[in-house]
């Protein structure tokens, strides 16, 4: 062994935590939860996916693909998923498009509200639609946030009356995130954006989506604001992400995610639990800053978030 | 378990866990590994391609006891590109060589490259070609290497029948239907590094023959867990799981 020339810390605890005994065993146990020796944990981290949508897997309508993301979720050992957007993906989507889409969501939690939470897709193209759909699906509703994604960047005004609304509710704020090396579409956010925000709208509970894609730039951009938390879905799993992410803003500030179902849940689980973290840093990122994020909202509608 | 494509070294832009040969070792062996493929990410960018290759296969024999199998590889567009891949094959005892094409700066419908092909199928190399190292989004500004283009692969492929051929990171620029036309075109497997979607193995049978079907992590610059936990995602048999975690694989490497 030659850790001496390591540049990174031991794991806290032994790296074969929970997953891999699950592979290497022969009955397939949900993910994360079987030990196969005894020195491995046992424990089993509260999973909460902050990052899911009905795109990308099979089913003809809302409840059946639900069901089937459901399936894979209890395969790897997730207990909550948050769930936005329907299909088929629409960059620019009309007022009529974000009520349908929205609807599809609504459509695929019902029956599953003890373990599927949901966002409400909004546009900042279309502020007057977005306002009425945060009242229907947020204050009046199941949803407990918004989703925005690259209609619109986030540090035009347009979203203001958006992001004042959904804080107003105590609702999480999901912005979509690329610094995208080929190039962002006219819409599309970076991580310098949602920190422009973020100084708007201090109290807003904003979520740093894809970790801005080039990490290494997402993390620095949002560093200063404390009031917005780094979403890790829905980029390759690359070693030093989670770790950066750490050393730089605090476990505290780290949620994760999927964006299942184009993504795998293994490969987004894999940043987290590859990270050489301590149990008590994986279990704040796997689901208990989104339970803490969200405990203010789900508390108010009567929702339990144990 | 066999991890068909691992690195050694350095990755250019970012230090990684696992980028020492004894801890890479360490943790593949913490994860089940018992025997892991691999390639040098120096083969990327160093011209001196038989250095690379050298120390590549010193680093094998020296960290893991027996656990790294070297595959050397060779850039077609050097000038005698042959005497690296005899090198591979009679100094170093290779089983296999990696290609990188995109790196190299060479297509696949270069003459040299089907030579490539047919001198390492005479040798008997199993043949390794990454198509994508890495997310085109999410690499540095000063270095965008494009994915390569297989399209001119299959008609390759057809015309050389003892070919041995493995297709690393593979569904970053082909989509399951795409890698079955080139799987029933010769003996060609890939590894599910780089497969997205939740339940990526269970879809990709839909179109693969599990035989074809290898498992690779893309260690170190990829979570060694990704990979591995796949197998859990998709509802496999215990007999698909055990056959592209290890069976599969020691077919390849012994036929």
């Amino acid at each position: 062994m030659q850790h001496s020339q390591s540049i990174f810390p031991e794991p806290a605890l032994n790296r074969r935590d929970w997953l891999v005994a699950s592979v290497l065993a022969t009955t397939a146990t949900p993910l994360l939860t079987r030990s196969a020796t005894a020195d491995i944990p046992t424990a089993k981290p509260v999973i909460w996916d902050n990052h899911c949508h009905l795109s990308g897997i099979s089913g003809e309508t809302p409840a059946q693909r639900m069901t089937a993301l459901l399936n894979f979720a209890d395969r790897c050992g997730i207990q909550r998923l948050v769930v936005y957007m329907g299909w088929p993906f629409v960059h620019d989507p009309e007022p009529a498009e974000l009520i349908r889409q929205n609807n599809q969501v609504l459509d695929a939690i019902a029956g599953h509200e003890d373990r599927v939470l949901a966002y409400a897709y909004v546009s900042g193209n279309h502020p007057q639609t977005s306002l009425q759909e945060i009242r229907r699906l947020i204050e009046n509703g199941p949803m407990v946030g918004i989703k925005l994604w690259v209609a619109r960047r986030c540090d035009d005004n347009a979203v203001d009356e958006i992001i004042a609304a959904t804080t107003e509710l105590n609702a999480a704020i999901f912005q979509h995130t690329w610094i995208k090396t080929t190039g962002n579409l006219a819409g599309e956010s970076t991580p310098t954006d949602v920190a422009k925000l973020a100084q708007r709208h201090p109290h807003a509970k904003l979520i740093c989506g894809h970790a801005g894609g080039n990490w290494e730039l997402g993390i620095r951009a949002i560093r200063p604001y404390k009031n917005v938390l780094l979403g890790i879905a829905g980029c390759d799993p690359t070693v030093g992400l989670v770790e950066m992410a750490v050393r730089e803003l605090g476990a505290s500030r780290i949620l994760f995610g999927s964006d299942a179902a184009g993504r795998s849940f293994s490969s987004q689980l894999a940043k987290v639990t590859g990270a050489g973290l301590s149990a008590e840093q994986q279990q704040s990122i796997l689901g208990g800053n989104l339970r803490q994020l969200l405990t203010p909202i789900l508390t108010a509608k009567g929702v339990p978030t144990e | 378990m066999i991890d068909t494509n691992v690195y050694l070294s350095r990755w250019p832009f970012r230090r990684l866990r696992g980028d020492h040969p004894t801890e890479l070792a360490k943790i593949l062996r913490q994860h089940g590994i018992t025997q892991a493929w691999a390639g040098s990410f120096d083969a990327l960018l160093h011209r001196d391609i038989e250095g690379v290759n050298h120390r590549l296969s010193d680093m094998c024999k020296k960290h893991g006891a027996g656990l790294l199998l070297p595959f050397g590889t060779v850039n077609p567009t050097l000038p005698d590109w042959q005497e690296d891949l005899r090198r591979c094959h009679k100094i170093h005892h290779m089983p296999g060589i990696r290609l990188h094409p995109n790196y190299h700066g060479y297509q696949l419908d270069d003459p040299n490259f089907a030579e490539l092909l047919k001198q390492a199928a005479e040798r008997n190399l199993l043949v390794q070609l990454s198509l994508t190292m890495e997310d085109e989004r999410t690499q540095h500004p000063l270095l965008q290497v494009p994915h390569v283009d297989c399209t001119p692969l299959t008609a390759i492929i057809k015309t050389l029948p003892t070919l041995r051929l493995q297709l690393l990171g593979a569904f970053r620029s082909l989509r399951a239907p795409q890698v079955a036309d080139l799987v029933v075109a010769g003996n060609v497997s890939i590894e599910i590094s780089m497969l997205e979607g939740v339940g990526g193995i269970e879809q990709l049978l839909k179109h693969v023959p599990l035989e074809n079907i290898l498992l690779g992590t893309h260690s170190p610059l990829f979570y060694l867990d990704s990979a591995i936990m796949k197998l859990q995602e998709s509802p496999l048999a215990q007999f698909q799981r055990e056959a592209i975690k290890t069976i599969n694989a020691q077919k390849l490497l012994h036929k």
